[in-house]
């Protein structure tokens, strides 16, 4: 503006990145958790224990699950996560003859047996969360995310450019510092993960491009349903014709995987034994870089290959391959952990981002006991959003395993204990010193995180010790990675708590004489 | 003293709401418009066009975005940006009404 392109993009980083960041902080921290998303629903589900064998075998007997429960069906379909999934999700359209409230859909062991487990949205809720928000229409919750994930690409660039000295940026990090470490801490978790975060940030965006920016489709298309019927086919199943037997589909599955060389992931049977009977079977979304499936449609009865789907074209691969790249599916668990440790530097970069606008602050406020309006709202909320949203995934997974396994509405109660946890951080963070809340906040969230490996060991039979045992790398992953974010926020209050009960260097603030029980 | 402090400061709200309003409704406006021109003009067929362009605005956006904050003259940001938005709508009216759509 009047003070050069440097001060400007300075002042436009700071507001577009303090005005979202809240939001901001809650999409990466459950986006993050969502790498590990088939794992979290392994744990949340522990009852269910063997792990599908990756293959036509499974997808045959899910088949002949679905012949004996949903013989009157018009359409099954039946998904695999892939390699990592905790089992097959299967889902049914019921015929006329069926009862309103007949079942439309299940899960499956690897042995094609219905898995009976509590019942829990599992990993999925918070993937779901990162970008559909919760209690509001889902439509309106992505628009309010598109528009912190546009706000965090204009913050990204003009961080850029407000930088003067970006490679030195990535070997500094002065601790203990005040104001300058935490500066040093924005600028290497950004500047280190750049390329990291610009890529989530824009593949993120494309990842709902149509539902931003319908009008690029628009200038083509007078009806966008023609757009989108040319891009995903979804055949729907044609009239009955009459009883004939459904092929095996354990060869066609053989058959496919052969075809692209690689695995199979989703099968869907339109009018299954029937004469108009189809089978489509598709990639598996760990099948490529690209999130676009490729698909073969096969007769139902001789099994003949009708169709290939092969979706084609430079913008197409380009716009599947930078999902696939936001989404990480493809990727193995030396990559997949890196996409993890990536997405928390994205997480430290907001959340210090947001406690460097009150720290740098607080140095020139006149009355540091009586700050204004605005700073204690910025405070208050960023200690509500930073231990808080933490704080309610731990109370998440602790209500996965303190609710009764067998009770009606169990999942709704668990994301209930979510929210309510969320909001009695903001309540905490209003009711006492600023300060003081975030030494509480941060110890209740490290608490928490250590009390679930703990919880988990004397609610089920898969405890820490029982896993390592048995080399179960996931339940033994998740209660280590349980402990680790523990140890991760204890440091944290401890720095805090030592913090509020020593004056603080250069603000003018007089230590309060504690007791010294309270200062403990 | 105070009054003229008081008038500098109501000037910069004022500067900030209309580069701000430049930034964001207008922006997206012009982007739109901009969006379907690159729709209409890339390469590959209909399909192809689309998805490409949709993608692209997002760096558009952003740019313009950028803009709004950096230079110096807010009219002049105003007329550059309602110019190209009008010149765009204009070229994707000529285009859908001569070429027609899908």
């Amino acid at each position: 503006m009047k003070n050069g392109f440097r001060q400007s993009m300075a002042w436009l980083h700071t507001w577009t990145g303090l005005l979202l960041g809240w939001l901001l902080f809650a999409i990466f921290v459950t986006g993050t958790s969502s790498y590990f998303q088939e794992e979290i629903t392994a744990w949340m589900t522990p009852e269910v224990r063997s792990v599908p064998a990756d293959g036509p075998e499974s997808f045959a007997a899910a088949t002949r699950w679905l012949g004996r429960e949903a013989p009157g069906a018009s359409e099954w379909s039946i998904y695999s996560a892939g390699k990592r999934a905790a089992g097959l999700q299967l889902y049914w359209v019921n015929g006329p003859d069926a009862p309103a409230d007949a079942p439309t859909d299940a899960r499956l062991d690897g042995a094609g047996r219905k898995a009976e487990a509590r019942e829990t949205r599992g990993g999925a809720f918070l993937y779901r969360f990162h970008y559909d928000l919760y209690y509001i229409n889902w439509y309106w919750a992505r628009w309010i995310v598109g528009i912190a994930a546009m706000a965090m690409l204009v913050a990204i660039f003009s961080g850029i450019v407000t930088h003067k000295k970006i490679i030195a940026d990535f070997f500094l990090l002065r601790l203990g510092k005040g104001q300058r470490s935490w500066l040093d801490a924005h600028n290497a978790s950004s500047v280190l993960f750049l390329p990291f975060i610009l890529m989530i940030t824009y593949t993120g965006l494309v990842s709902l491009a149509t539902h931003y920016m319908p009008w690029g489709i628009a200038a083509n298309y007078a009806n966008q349903e023609k757009f989108f019927e040319a891009t995903f086919p979804w055949p729907a199943p044609a009239e009955k014709a009459g009883p004939a037997p459904l092929i095996a589909v354990a060869p066609l599955v053989e058959r496919a995987e052969r075809t692209w060389g690689a695995g199979a992931g989703s099968l869907r049977i339109l009018n299954p034994g029937d004469r108009t009977a189809q089978i489509i079977v598709s990639t598996a979304p760990d099948a490529g870089m690209s999130v676009r499936p490729r698909s073969l449609t096969f007769d139902g009865v001789t099994g003949k290959l009708v169709a290939a789907h092969n979706p084609s074209g430079a913008a197409t691969s380009t716009e599947g391959t930078m999902i696939g790249l936001h989404a990480g599916r493809f990727s193995s668990g030396v990559l997949r952990a890196l996409y993890f440790l990536s997405g928390l530097a994205g997480c430290i970069m907001v959340a210090s981002g947001l406690v460097l606008w009150t720290v740098k602050r607080r140095a020139k406020l006149a009355d540091p006991d009586r700050p204004h309006f605005g700073f204690r709202l910025v405070e208050k909320l960023n200690i509500g959003a930073i231990a808080g949203l933490p704080f309610a995934m731990a109370v998440y997974f602790l209500a996965n395993r303190l609710l009764p396994p067998g009770g009606a509405g169990r999942s709704d109660s668990e994301i209930a204990a979510f929210f309510i946890a969320w909001g009695a951080v903001f309540v905490w963070a209003v009711a006492r010193p600023s300060s003081r809340a975030w030494a509480e906040a941060l110890a209740a969230t490290a608490a928490s995180f250590a009390l679930v490996p703990i919880v988990s060991a004397l609610t089920t039979d898969r405890s820490l010790v029982a896993s390592l045992a048995a080399r179960d790398w996931v339940f033994a992953g998740f209660d280590m990675t349980m402990l680790i974010v523990a140890a991760g926020f204890g440091w944290a209050a401890s720095k805090m708590l030592r913090r509020a009960s020593r004056p603080m260097i250069g603000t003018g603030r007089r230590e309060k004489s504690l007791p010294a029980t309270e200062r403990a | 003293m105070s009054r003229a402090i008081e008038i500098l400061r109501g000037a910069r709200w004022r500067d900030i709401a209309a580069r701000a309003l430049a930034a964001v409704p207008l922006n997206y406006a012009v982007t739109s418009a901009l969006t379907m021109l690159i729709a209409r003009l890339l390469p590959g067929g209909a399909q192809q066009a689309s998805v490409g362009a949709t993608m692209l605005s997002f760096a558009i956006f952003a740019g313009v975005a950028m803009t709004a904050f950096a230079v110096r003259s807010v009219s002049r940001l105003w007329v550059g940006l309602v110019a190209t938005g009008v010149a765009a709508g204009l070229a994707d009216w000529g285009f859908i009404a001569w070429g027609g759509r899908l």
